[in-house]
């Protein structure tokens, strides 16, 4: 048995299919994770992301250790209800996690991935010796993602005034708390939408109130194609320790300016982005029928060999989709080994689908 | 608990397979199947004409989650696919017995008997989980 979140009992009771995600028993699906995909793009659907590891740092020193943890600058948040999207690197490098960064009343909140949780509460507590900072892993909080075009509007209706005005006026990649709430406009789907922070203890009602409302439960399974069309990242997959942020299409989360903030990893990357190489991260889409899947070895002719890093079928295109590492020098097209035949694809900027709509 | 009609019989690797009034035989995928791939994207179906023996790869079914050959029950011809699935590949979730993969012609009368039942196969079934 895994670790189970405050909602694991009605996801039971929905019907869902549950699956160990990092330690965690999570909903794949409630039935077709290709419908729940189709309702999110459409509609809106809910998502328990509740494993989520949410981590509030104070003290004085907050913003000053921050600039040292993450490769982007959090300088860039002005006002509170800003949020920023980093990554955390070791001395080589190399991707300790992703995470979104927002700045709050009381200092910082990050939200990080569930898989990497032990490796980032290590790392964040060594790296914060000597430095007057105080971390709070926020176990007390459940986590909702409501996500899709009607997301913003149907959640508005199930919500108190002030919430839903918040909601309302919430710009995208914002988050600002609103009583013991902390509610944000941000997403892993490509779609407009929120994600909500509360306290444990009132998740269950409220996860009831947005099924209730028709809002379509959404398990892990719509949540990786939904993910996987609008070309971003899963730690673990597209990413780890031993990758470079410039060898997984990151390399634009990077503050490289001012010169002189320190950020861990710094050292690694520049002599990274100095000497060059570094394999490139690729959208792939394959015109025939059949499905890329991870760790599929990609060749490209005359250049050398690459892999699937996260391959799944499109529901949106009705094709399937990969993101691969490949070699920098590669063009536009590829060959991908699908059961012991050499299948062409096409190379394509890792961004199939945006709001509903096909990019490519 | 998945749904096993009691007028089929099965196979250990989960298809299903219906004796017709003329003698064919028409294979699909269980429930149970059906059920274990995930929402299916693709299927793809053995040409007619073919020869198959009996357990010989007869197609592809691909899911979200992964890709599963398909295999003949018993040894016989290809006499029909269901081009239905080509397009349409979901109906093998929404109606796993009423989606038909390919029709047999038997290679001999009798072959059917040595599947097995709607128990013999729950059992499989359970013994598997």
């Amino acid at each position: 048995m895994g670790q189970r979140t405050p909602l694991y009992e009605q996801h039971l009771a929905l019907g869902a299919r549950i699956v160990d995600f990092g330690g965690w028993d999570m909903p794949l699906h409630y039935g077709s994770q290709v419908e729940e995909h189709h309702q999110v793009r459409r509609d809106c659907g809910v998502f328990d992301v509740s494993h989520m590891t949410v981590v509030d740092v104070h003290g004085p020193e907050a913003r000053a250790w921050l600039q040292r943890l993450l490769a982007n600058d959090v300088a860039h948040l002005e006002t509170p209800g800003k949020a920023l999207y980093s990554v955390m690197l070791n001395e080589r490098g190399g991707v300790i996690d992703d995470l979104i960064v927002y700045l709050a009343d009381f200092g910082y909140r990050l939200v990080l991935n569930a898989a990497s949780r032990l490796r980032d509460l290590a790392w964040m507590k060594e790296q914060s010796a000597g430095h007057a900072v105080e971390l709070r892993e926020r176990r007390d909080l459940a986590m909702l993602a409501i996500q899709g075009p009607q997301a913003r509007v149907r959640t508005g209706e199930l919500v108190s005034a002030p919430r839903a005005a918040l909601i309302h006026e919430l710009r995208p990649f914002e988050g600002l708390a609103e009583g013991d709430w902390f509610v944000a406009r941000t997403g892993y789907t490509g779609e407009d939408g929120l994600e909500i922070m509360l306290p444990v203890a009132q998740a269950p009602d409220f996860f009831s109130d947005l099924v209730g409302a028709g809002i379509a439960p959404s398990g892990l399974g719509a949540r990786d194609t939904l993910r996987l069309e609008a070309g971003l990242n899963l730690h673990g997959q597209d990413m780890d320790e031993n990758v470079s942020p410039l060898a997984a299409n990151l390399g634009w989360t990077i503050a490289w300016d001012p010169a002189g903030r320190d950020f861990i990893g710094r050292t690694a990357v520049e002599e990274q982005r100095r000497a060059g190489g570094q394999p490139k991260l690729v959208g792939l889409l394959l015109e025939e029928r059949g499905v890329l899947r991870t760790g599929q070895v990609v060749r490209v002719e005359g250049v050398g060999e690459g892999a699937i890093t996260s391959g799944s079928f499109s529901p949106t295109l009705g094709k399937s989709i990969a993101l691969a590492r490949v070699p920098a020098a590669t063009g536009e097209r590829a060959e991908v080994e699908i059961r012991g035949r050499w299948l062409p694809v096409r190379v394509v900027r890792p961004n199939f689908v945006r709001h509903g709509k096909a990019l490519i | 608990m998945s749904n096993i009609p009691a007028d089929l019989r099965y196979t250990a690797s989960h298809e299903w397979a219906r004796l017709e009034a003329d003698g064919t035989v028409t294979v699909g995928i269980s429930d149970h199947a059906q059920e274990a791939l995930g929402d299916v994207v693709f299927v793809e179906l053995p040409e007619v004409g073919k020869q198959l023996a009996a357990e010989q790869e007869a197609g592809v079914v691909e899911s979200v989650k992964a890709a599963s050959d398909i295999y003949a029950p018993i040894a016989g011809e290809v006499i029909a696919v269901n081009e239905a699935l080509t397009d349409s590949p979901e109906l093998v979730n929404s109606d796993p017995y009423g989606s038909w993969f390919f029709k047999l012609k038997p290679s001999a009368a009798g072959d059917l008997d040595k599947l097995l039942d709607a128990a013999g196969y729950e059992a499989a079934c359970s013994a598997e989980a």
